[in-house]
């Protein structure tokens, strides 16, 4: 245990904090993609899925979160094979999985009869819930969201400024598609136990959203989305321990108030300019 | 038609079901050339320009890029593409920098990271488009002229040696229009570029094109020289609307 300072004394806050920093630093990265892709719900299609996926584990009394982790994936290439194909919308085909898999999720822990403690554990993240072993899970996997992206990074930005340049520009437009598809599955999976599968997009969305408001450049924006992430892990975490709150919804409302006050702050802003007497 | 076409396109057709949209179209643009593909709404110059460009495939015929069928191109940077103006997002913070550097990937290949010989020539593209000055400003705070330009730069960037254009000045100030005239002048003189725009706006550029390709019902209705369409009586002249008005009056298919 490291001896750092109330709310974050206890074995069970710091490996919290541990899976939380690695989730605010990992969802926004992904999101910033995803929001300028027009698909901010896909975060949420592919935590519906996570659930289908946890019920399903513990139906079978094995690897809840392995199994959420192959649903997910599956279920995000399906969306993107939807969307490629033509025939379907972006958000038709995040419709059809997302209503499959939230029913698929209660009927499997309406099966397993296990719509108690630990369900509501996936479904809106608890501190209790991280163990070690979740806590390295969520880690490793947000290094290899990080690796990836910083390697992918120019070419999915490419893509999403616009498809059709790219593809005749020769970019690898499909499978960049569907590599954005699976690592947000993957940091679904991997953000679950710690804010909850129904508010794990919001840690896709909402710093992006709060860092768009006033980043001058994607880069910037991509950089304050992640500290803004790491930032509401903190003081969510902290703000649940000492009022005993829930974790998951503590730390996505403070960064729906990150993003309430920066608007106010830039909104003020442009009216000072607008109305600065001229010398 | 040369043999050395950067841009060949023999007995082109392309069908949505039973509609025939593009009909027996064969045309080439050659190294260097500047030639524009005009043509009345609906005349099928987008699905003509998406077939010319490897997007669709076509129900008959064939295209030729730099010699190859379009889906088996080797060198894609040799070919740029600046799509119809795109609407930047009021949520993009992208700067122009940012959207310029994403072009050069046609020509590094997105492992690749750039070099100092990138970074010259993505300074070099905003520069040709008078955007040098610009390009920490986020592009969603430009003018829609600005924004197309920065996009113009963007294609630019990956030094291709055909540009393909699609209404690319619909809408523009004429700054703005002057400006990318200068830039697509530059792109042939300098570079020896070849360059297909798509446009019923050809004022700025009437005077540097080498071929007009005039499409009517899906089917090429005039292929020659600016010259020769200036004698049938149509003005392709800064500050005139003939262009556009003639389009519009011709008949549907030309009698062969």
């Amino acid at each position: 245990m490291l001896p750092l300072p109330y709310p974050f004394d206890r074995d069970y806050m710091q490996l919290a904090l541990v899976a939380g920093l690695a989730v605010g630093a990992t969802a926004p990265l992904i999101g910033a993609f995803l929001v300028q892709k027009r698909l901010s719900l896909l975060g949420d299609g592919m935590g519906h899925l996570a659930f289908a996926g946890v019920a399903a584990g513990l139906l079978l009394g094995v690897w809840p979160v392995p199994i959420a982790l192959a649903v997910a994936v599956a279920g995000a290439v399906a969306i993107e094979r939807l969307r490629r194909g033509g025939r379907t919308s972006g958000d038709l085909a995040l419709a059809l999985v997302f209503y499959s898999g939230i029913a698929a999720g209660v009927v499997l822990a309406g099966r397993s009869g296990s719509f108690n403690a630990s369900i509501l554990g996936y479904l809106f993240g608890s501190v209790l819930t991280v163990s070690n072993a979740d806590a390295v899970t969520v880690v490793v996997l947000g290094l290899a969201v990080l690796i990836v992206l910083a390697v992918m990074g120019r070419v999915l930005f490419a893509v999403v400024l616009d498809e059709e340049s790219a593809r005749v520009a020769g970019l690898p437009v499909d499978g960049v598609n569907t590599l954005l598809a699976v690592l947000a599955a993957v940091t679904v999976v991997a953000a679950m136990r710690v804010v909850g599968v129904l508010l794990v997009a919001a840690m896709m969305v909402l710093p992006v959203a709060a860092s768009q408001v006033v980043a001058s450049s994607f880069r910037r924006a991509v950089t304050l989305a992640m500290a803004i992430g790491v930032g509401a892990v903190v003081v969510g975490l902290g703000l649940a321990r000492v009022w005993a709150l829930p974790p998951g919804g503590t730390i996505v409302l403070v960064t729906a108030a990150v993003y309430a006050v920066l608007s106010v702050v830039r909104s003020t802003a442009r009216s000072a300019i607008r109305f600065r007497p001229r010398a | 038609m040369t043999s050395d076409a950067v841009l060949r396109a023999e007995h082109l057709g392309f069908s949505y079901g039973d509609q025939r949209v593009v009909d027996d179209v064969s045309l080439a643009v050659a190294p260097g050339e500047f030639v524009a593909l005009v043509g009345p709404n609906g005349a099928g110059k987008s699905t003509l320009l998406r077939l010319l460009l490897g997007l669709l495939e076509p129900t008959s015929g064939w295209v030729r890029l730099f010699g190859e069928p379009p889906k088996e191109m080797r060198d894609r940077w040799r070919l740029g593409y600046v799509p119809q103006r795109l609407a930047v997002p009021a949520d993009l913070p992208a700067t122009v920098a940012e959207v310029v550097a994403a072009g050069r990937l046609a020509r590094t290949g997105w492992r690749r990271r750039f070099r100092a010989a990138d970074r010259i020539e993505i300074e070099h593209a905003m520069e040709s488009v008078s955007l040098l000055d610009l390009r920490d400003r986020p592009v969603r705070e430009l003018s829609g002229g600005q924004q197309q330009r920065a996009f113009i730069a963007k294609a630019l960037a990956g030094q291709p040696d055909l540009l393909v254009l699609d209404e690319p000045v619909a809408g523009v100030d004429a700054e703005s229009q002057e400006r990318f005239r200068d830039s697509l002048v530059h792109l042939v003189r300098m570079h020896a570029a070849a360059v297909l725009l798509v446009s019923h706006e050809l004022g700025a550029v009437a005077d540097d094109l080498n071929r007009v390709v005039v499409v009517r019902g899906g089917r090429v209705f005039f292929d020659g020289p600016p010259a020769d369409l200036a004698a049938t009586g149509v003005s392709l002249g800064v500050h005139t609307q003939d262009l556009p008005l003639w389009l519009e009056s011709l008949p549907p298919h030309k009698d062969h």
